[in-house]
């Protein structure tokens, strides 16, 4: 085989891998689209939190030290102690669920029956207000986060395609990782949303909030629980975004890369999501691939979104997305 | 007592059509217009002007810009960085290329230049509405942004890829470059504001207006009753495209004086802007200006109160800034989802009836 054929074939590879990665986040977005109608532009910075709460509760930091050092004069860093990764994924969880219950309470509960925009814009001071809290609660430097997940070169793939091409296919442990997880969150998922009470709950609120008010579905646990479920996906994509760069601000702008991957899988789509995430992420790579070196390289920072631009123009409800009828 | 409009008889039309039908108003507005033109310049120092009044002056130009497509036409844009990179580079391209030329006239051309790239990013708002488009518009933001650091022609090939305001004149004084003193770029940003700002608001209440907020209030409604999609939402993506870019080109030349692409014109911009005119009210030219001073004003007191007056460390007083931000921009939303100009509305109510409850 030809040698560019390889290496396209290894960028593809390693393009739906990291298609995976923004699938991800982009999982996040959909649930509470679909429950709530509320684009949720603090998905990002939702998994950037988790991450940092992770890795706080994980090195025994102890939380807004750098805010109570400035206040009171003392210097306190850590309470010495290192929490093994399963506890310290647990409590961020139970962290994640309280916060979900935090912005019910405080933000969604007041902001029912809004215009969606105004929701959204909501949704966009949520994401600065998490980021600065974040920041305060566990400091701004570059954390590295490692939960004992593999990591480096798979060396089987490498061998055997090393055999039957004579080139090594250089894939990462890391997103292989990746994507038997996002395989595993969205079959558990779906299975919770067809065959548990209160996925059933969820479906009927995506459907009508109005029917399912009146069958004495709780909305606002509903909500609160999606918000959960969010927060937990999140938590998922931060640890594996995390794990592959290093926990810091620009996790958020990663996860902004989830919103092209949605337009064009569709909002209320999870199957969209995925599909959406590999056709960006393997379209991306293969776009640096052959056309960056002549138009000056970094194009992944765009590309994304004017393929989704282009895309939504013949089909602006995006591939697996509920058809948009309006009426007056 | 003050505040009245009992008295006050119109006897032509255009008298009663007029921005400012309440006297009070007319004489709190060319008061303003007299203290900003024949005091402020004499007193202001460079502290003043580059912390607060230029950066205020500009944004307010970026805020009405970003009204017109997002409060009056209902476009959500998330590329106003992007479109004030536009401006810019085109009032730098056109500053380095016709030196002679009077820098009024680039700021202008660069805002016209601005609005071309804006109607070619506005024509998918035909086919996208909502969410889409306002991701749409990322597209803009990330992709303008990206050919400004690649494309070497736009920054002059300078070994630094930045670009550097040469000292440019308007009736021999000089308005940017080093040399500049305060008051020459307070005035100068200050007299485009006024220009645009009065065209913003006769724009907005005359047809044009009318025809975007008929767009933005329900499209297919509008459509049925004649309004055409194409040349309203169109001329609302050049208009407002159009302002921001000369703002970008004066964030640029006067206030800056040197930018790197990424760093002043980024996606936080683009929120930035977007912030202003949540805060101060969609649909409003009073909520332009507010939600500008607002968030202009905020860090700078934020910054004296926690760095300067508790002796906090900058870096967290800058994370508890984007915390508040954050907090207020819902609560706004929450409180009141019109924003200053609506709190500014209400006062007035109540100044009319003071002192009586009714």
């Amino acid at each position: 085989m030809p040698d560019t054929l390889l290496y396209a074939i290894e960028v593809s590879l390693n393009g739906l891998m990291a298609g995976i990665m923004y699938a991800l986040v982009a999982l996040g977005f959909v649930l509470i689209f679909k429950a709530s109608g509320i684009f949720n532009y603090a998905q990002g910075v939702l998994a950037l939190f988790a991450a940092l709460t992770l890795v706080g509760l994980q090195n025994g930091q102890i939380p807004f030290a750098h805010l109570i050092n400035a206040v009171f004069g003392t210097s306190l860093h850590g309470f010495g102690w290192t929490l093994p990764a399963v506890v310290a994924i647990a409590l961020t969880a139970l962290v994640m669920v309280g916060l979900a219950w935090a912005i019910e309470r405080l933000v969604l509960k007041h902001l029912v029956n809004q215009e969606p925009i105004i929701l959204f814009m909501a949704t966009i001071g949520l994401a600065y207000f998490l980021e600065g809290l974040g920041d305060v609660m566990w400091g701004a430097d570059i954390k590295k986060l490692d939960v004992g997940l593999p990591q480096g070169i798979n060396e089987a793939i490498d061998n055997a395609t090393f055999n039957w091409f004579g080139y090594g296919f250089f894939i990462d442990n890391l997103d292989i990782v990746a994507a038997c997880v996002a395989a595993a969150l969205v079959l558990s998922l779906t299975l919770f949303s067809q065959y548990t009470k209160y996925g059933r709950a969820l479906r009927a609120v995506a459907d009508d909030h109005q029917a399912a008010l009146s069958v004495g579905i709780s909305l606002r646990f509903i909500w609160v629980l999606v918000w959960s479920i969010a927060g937990f996906v999140a938590l998922v994509a931060g640890i594996m975004w995390g794990s592959k760069s290093g926990v810091q601000f620009s996790l958020s702008l990663i996860a902004l890369k989830a919103l092209p991957v949605l337009m064009l899988g569709g909002f209320t789509s999870i199957p969209g999501a995925i599909v959406g995430g590999l056709i960006i992420g393997m379209g991306e790579k293969l776009f640096e691939f052959f056309a960056g070196p002549m138009i000056g390289g970094a194009t992944e920072n765009w590309f994304a979104y004017v393929l989704a631009l282009l895309f939504l123009v013949f089909r602006p409800q995006g591939l697996f997305g509920e058809r948009i009828i309006e009426r007056v | 007592m003050l505040y009245r409009e009992a008295g006050d008889f119109k006897t032509s039309y255009v008298k009663d059509s007029q921005t400012f039908p309440i006297k009070a108003d007319r004489m709190a507005y060319f008061a303003l217009l007299a203290v900003a033109f024949l005091v402020v310049p004499f007193i202001i120092n460079d502290y003043w002007a580059n912390a607060v009044a230029v950066p205020f002056l500009i944004y307010a130009i970026a805020a009405i810009g970003l009204n017109i497509l997002t409060g009056y036409c209902g476009q959500v844009s998330l590329g106003t960085g992007g479109f004030m990179a536009v401006g810019a580079y085109a009032c730098y391209k056109l500053m380095t290329g016709f030196p002679e030329m009077p820098m009024l006239l680039n700021v202008l051309l660069a805002g016209g230049i601005t609005a071309g790239v804006g109607v070619l990013f506005g024509l998918p708002s035909l086919r996208i509405k909502g969410f889409y488009l306002a991701v749409a518009t990322l597209a803009a933001q990330f992709f303008l942004v990206w050919l400004f650091n690649k494309v070497p022609w736009f920054y002059n090939y300078s070994a630094s890829g930045q670009i550097t305001a040469p000292e440019r004149t308007m009736f021999g004084i000089a308005v940017t470059g080093a040399n500049t003193p305060a008051w020459a770029k307070y005035l100068f940003c200050l007299v485009i504001l006024v220009a645009l700002a009065w065209l913003a608001r006769n724009l907005t209440r005359g047809m044009v207006g009318r025809k975007w907020m008929a767009i933005r209030d329900m499209d297919i409604a509008a459509e049925i009753i004649g309004v055409n999609p194409l040349t309203t939402k169109l001329s609302a993506f050049a208009i407002s495209s159009f302002f921001i870019g000369v703002s970008g080109a004066l964030f640029f030349a006067v206030y800056l004086g040197a930018a790197e692409v990424g760093e002043a014109f980024g996606i936080n911009k683009s929120f930035l802007v977007l912030f202003m005119i949540i805060i101060g009210g969609l649909g409003s030219m009073f909520g332009s200006f507010a939600g500008a001073a607002f968030l202009v004003l905020l860090p700078v007191l934020l910054k004296n109160l926690l760095v300067g007056g508790l002796g906090w460390p900058t870096d967290l007083a800058a994370h508890i800034e984007l915390m508040i931000v954050g907090g207020l921009i819902i609560t706004f939303l929450i409180l009141e989802p019109h924003g200053l100009a609506q709190l500014w509305r209400v006062a007035k109510e109540k100044l009319r009836l003071w002192p009586f409850p009714h």
